[in-house]
């Protein structure tokens, strides 16, 4: 599976912003809300997120300390 | 193509006008298409036009003389950009560019200047939608000016990272943003500086710390 952006349908009103500002064609409208595909295209850069007006579409990052290679 | 008359009617500098004024505003708008990555106004030109976002996403940014930049706003459709040098005369105080395939509409100065004196009425919309623009800067200002933001965005991230023994409590930048008492627009550029700095790396979803010492040292936690 691979780790995508977080839509909360109840908060997504549809207006397609995330899906004009997306360029790994990650987001898809589905009826009258966004839906994620699955992409190793997706590079993580937020965009979605940034443009959403009712913050229905996250990305979450997951914080960890790299290894000391001693 | 003509801008429709109720989009026109929903933009703010526009509500008070009557439908021959509508009329009459909907000649003076050109259409403007534009694809991701386009730049339609740029920082310290001769300002010719405001513009109004018809569908996309435009980001409006300043840039340092070393070439950093500052995101102000993200206008969204139905809102208006590079309104203070079309008032002003001066220059374009910000660059806006296209975040996305965006349909943007214009007025040139000269037109928006001459409208205004025929129909003054809609200069109580525009003193409200300048307000609010003024609003929104004033506590971009303040965002910025709280220092340093970066060694609170440092302390964050030793906080909630994960031990990887099991998955760690997750944040986006607007989570970050509001622990930490500012923007996302300022935590994204404080963790470009760190990724900079050789301190996290950023892979997609996950933020490396690499250097933990060189971070608590930004943190002031060491």
């Amino acid at each position: 599976m691979i780790e995508m952006p977080v839509v909360d349908q109840e908060k997504c009103n549809g207006c397609g912003l995330c899906i004009s500002v997306c360029y790994c064609n990650a987001l898809i409208l589905a009826g009258n809300v966004v839906t994620i595909v699955e992409t190793e295209e997706c590079g993580w850069c937020t965009e979605c997120e940034a443009v959403c007006p009712t913050g229905a579409i996250t990305c979450p990052f997951e914080i960890v300390v790299e290894p000391r290679r001693d | 193509m003509a801008v429709d008359v109720a989009f026109l009617k929903s933009i703010p500098y526009f509500s008070r006008l009557s439908r021959d004024e509508l009329d009459l505003v909907q000649k003076l708008i050109f259409e403007k298409k534009v694809e991701r990555g386009d730049i339609i106004v740029l920082e310290g030109e001769p300002a010719e036009a405001v513009y109004f976002v018809g569908s996309g996403a435009v980001k409006t940014f300043r840039t340092s003389v070393d070439g950093k930049e500052q995101v102000l706003k993200i206008v969204r459709p139905g809102e208006s950009f590079n309104d203070v040098a079309i008032f002003d005369s001066g220059p374009n105080l910000a660059s806006a560019r296209a975040m996305g395939p965006a349909i943007v509409y214009g007025i040139l100065q000269r037109d928006l200047h001459a409208f205004l004196q025929e129909h003054p009425q809609i200069a109580l919309n525009v003193a409200n939608v300048l307000a609010a623009q003024l609003r929104h800067l004033a506590s971009l200002v303040d965002d910025l000016s709280f220092r340093p933001v970066v060694s609170r965005v440092a302390k964050i991230l030793l906080e909630y990272a994960g031990n990887g023994a099991g998955p760690s409590q997750r944040l986006t930048q607007q989570d970050m943003a509001a622990i930490v008492g500012t923007v996302r627009e300022v935590v994204g550029r404080s963790l470009k500086a760190l990724e900079t700095d050789g301190v996290i790396r950023m892979d997609r979803y996950r933020i490396v710390i690499t250097d933990r010492e060189a971070l608590e040292d930004i943190a002031g936690v060491s």
